[in-house]
């Protein structure tokens, strides 16, 4: 196990550092001026060029970039532009838990619903419920989620008032129930995709066909023995969305108003608040990497075959 | 005497691909409908000037009620007017041109590049290949939406840089399932064969393992125009996609976003397009990867 992480640690480690370059790069090689931005349109040439000193613009690529690495290993993403010297880390700390809360729940509705629909669907193979729960995740995954969610928003919110329209006030879950649900709608589709193929599998198996000639019911079959093999993927495919979820999803915040990562990083391009959307790209690339570095020591753990 | 030497003709029971696509395509009527919806969609966008009841870009006076909320669908404007007094119909049917046009330019692009990628490095091997699939790593970190607003709101809204910057991250996985497929096609003889007989590496790629990744590509390209569709819906709809008045459906759907409790048309035409023209694509994919590729994995 340790040997593993021996040889899987740097390769992160080479993949994060790459993620930092690159983040930096796609920010800085531009042509926009976010001193002249921040200056305003009647500023003097004068006033431009002393902030763009202050923003320590005016020194080489290669020094910023220098300067930009060492901070970051140390945790320190820069100063947002727009947010009255907020550092970037901490804006993104105080967005954090609402992201965070989405993913989590996005996450659990990806479960719930994906894998009984997968269940389902593998229990009669070609038969009319697994035809109908593929064409439904099919349509799940070419939904986009932001028109399904304000579509739940005009039923649930609006016409119904089950559920609070937009924003994010005590008591929180009444906020976070609908973007979660619509963020865990897509991403069920896979869940199911995956659940059937990998329940299949399993009872095209050998043991399963002993379990069914003891007389075992099926529906022990399905959820005691087959169920299991599904589980490894899906704890692969579970950590990786986290991953993606944790550093905000864009679309759902704008839809439901919710401040969290996603909306931190939109407000930031209105602004060109370069530290601020280097800063929430980074994070959001560092979350995936870390994720799927869990996952793969998880794997090792559970499957030895996997540390070789 | 010796029997004439017999030539063989080719598997009479192996019929050629078009039979073998409309056998398969009537029995699975998901596939037959989606391309059925794929040849109407094409037909829409090319024929938008004739089709459109009014110009995209007009507005009208009286599309707005005497409270400045647009007007529902009636004898004049069938799907309804948008909160700016234009048609929505004449609009949905412009908007079909870029969604179409943007999906397909991307993924084109893209699945270019990932084909470059992935045979290049499963090809050549070594240093090459290290560099090429650490690079590919690094992009696959960056979460697809983050990376292309971020790009598009440094070099500015444009059709043409939600084009690029959708096809700089979108290579990626099929840039890892070809250099997968060619790393076990370099070791089959005809390839070892070729090398033998001193064909450049350039060829080699070209003529003797490209025609091999030709079904792969074929299906993962169908793919991911759906993939390619909604995230330029989506960039639409943040307001960092195809710059405003020009139709496209995610915008639409955000420009009927302030209205949808009072004019809830706004978003049911084009979000019912959108998610018809993903689904047509998704099918007509999945369709595609029975025939052609049944052993492709599948792609997340």
């Amino acid at each position: 196990m340790s040997r593993f992480l021996l040889r899987r640690l740097p390769q992160a480690i080479i993949v994060l550092f790459g993620v930092v370059t690159l983040a930096f790069l796609m920010t800085h090689v531009v042509p926009g001026d976010p001193a002249r931005l921040i200056a305003g349109p009647n500023a003097s040439a004068d006033t431009v060029a002393s902030i763009h000193h202050e923003l320590g613009l005016d020194r080489s690529l290669g020094y910023q970039y220098w300067l930009y690495l060492r901070q970051a290993v140390q945790g320190d993403l820069g100063t947002s532009y727009a947010l009255q010297g907020m550092s970037v880390t901490s804006a993104i700390g105080h967005a954090l838990p609402v992201s965070a809360a989405v993913a989590v729940l996005g996450v659990l509705w990806e479960v719930l619903l994906g894998v009984p629909i997968g269940i389902i669907a593998a229990y009669r193979p070609k038969g009319l419920l697994d035809r109908a729960t593929t064409l439904a995740s099919l349509i799940g995954l070419s939904a986009p989620p932001f028109w399904v969610g304000l579509l739940l928003l005009y039923v649930l919110a609006y016409k119904t008032s089950v559920f609070p329209l937009s924003g994010y006030a005590n008591p929180f879950i009444n906020y976070l129930i609908l973007p979660s649900f619509t963020l865990g709608l897509g991403g069920a589709a896979w869940y199911a995709r995956l659940t059937r193929t990998n329940m299949l599998e399993a009872l095209r198996s050998p043991y399963v066909q002993t379990a069914r000639a003891k007389g075992m019911p099926e529906s022990v079959i399905l959820l005691r023995h087959c169920l299991r093999n599904v589980l490894s993927p899906l704890l692969t495919m579970l950590g990786m969305d986290l991953g993606y979820f944790l550093g905000g999803v864009v679309v759902i915040e704008s839809v439901f108003g919710l401040p969290g990562i996603g909306k931190l990083t939109f407000d930031a391009i209105g602004t060109l608040d370069i530290p601020m959307i280097t800063g929430a790209v980074l994070f959001a690339a560092f979350f995936i990497v870390v994720m799927n570095l869990l996952v793969d020591l998880a794997y090792a753990a559970i499957d030895p075959r996997v540390r070789r | 005497m010796t029997a004439p030497l017999e030539i063989p003709q080719g598997d009479p029971a192996l019929p050629g691909f078009g039979l073998r696509a409309w056998r398969s395509l009537r029995k699975d009527w998901p596939a037959l409908l989606s391309i059925v919806l794929l040849v109407l969609l094409a037909l829409a966008a090319v024929l938008a000037p004739l089709l459109a009841p009014h110009p995209p870009l007009t507005t009208y006076p009286d599309g707005l009620q005497a409270n400045g909320a647009p007007v529902g669908p009636d004898g004049n404007f069938l799907l309804g007017a948008d909160p700016n007094g234009r048609d929505v119909l004449s609009r949905l049917l412009y908007g079909a041109r870029v969604s179409l046009v943007i999906g397909i330019l991307a993924n084109g692009l893209a699945t270019v590049l990932g084909v470059l990628v992935g045979l290049v490095a499963g090809y050549l091997g070594g240093w090459v290949e290290t560099v090429l699939m650490r690079i590919t790593d690094v992009v696959m970190s960056f979460p697809i939406l983050l990376f292309c607003i971020a790009l598009i709101a440094v070099t500015g809204p444009s059709a043409k840089n939600v084009v690029f910057v959708i096809a700089l991250i979108y290579w990626t996985a099929l840039a890892r399932i070809v250099r997968s497929l060619v790393l076990s096609l370099k070791e089959r003889e005809f390839v070892v064969a070729a090398r033998t007989l001193g064909l450049s590496h350039w060829r080699v790629m070209r003529k003797h393992l490209f025609p091999h990744l030709v079904p792969t590509i074929i299906v993962y390209a169908t793919l991911g125009v759906a993939s390619s569709i909604l995230i330029e819906a989506s960039l639409s709809f943040l307001g960092v996609g195809v710059p405003v008045p020009d139709p496209s459906w995610g915008q639409m759907i955000e420009q009927g976003k302030e209205y949808f409790q009072i004019a809830p048309w706004l978003l049911f035409a084009p979000g019912v397009c959108l998610i018809l023209t993903v689904l047509a694509f998704n099918l007509a994919g999945d369709w595609l990867r029975d025939l052609l590729d049944p052993t492709a994995p599948e792609r997340r």
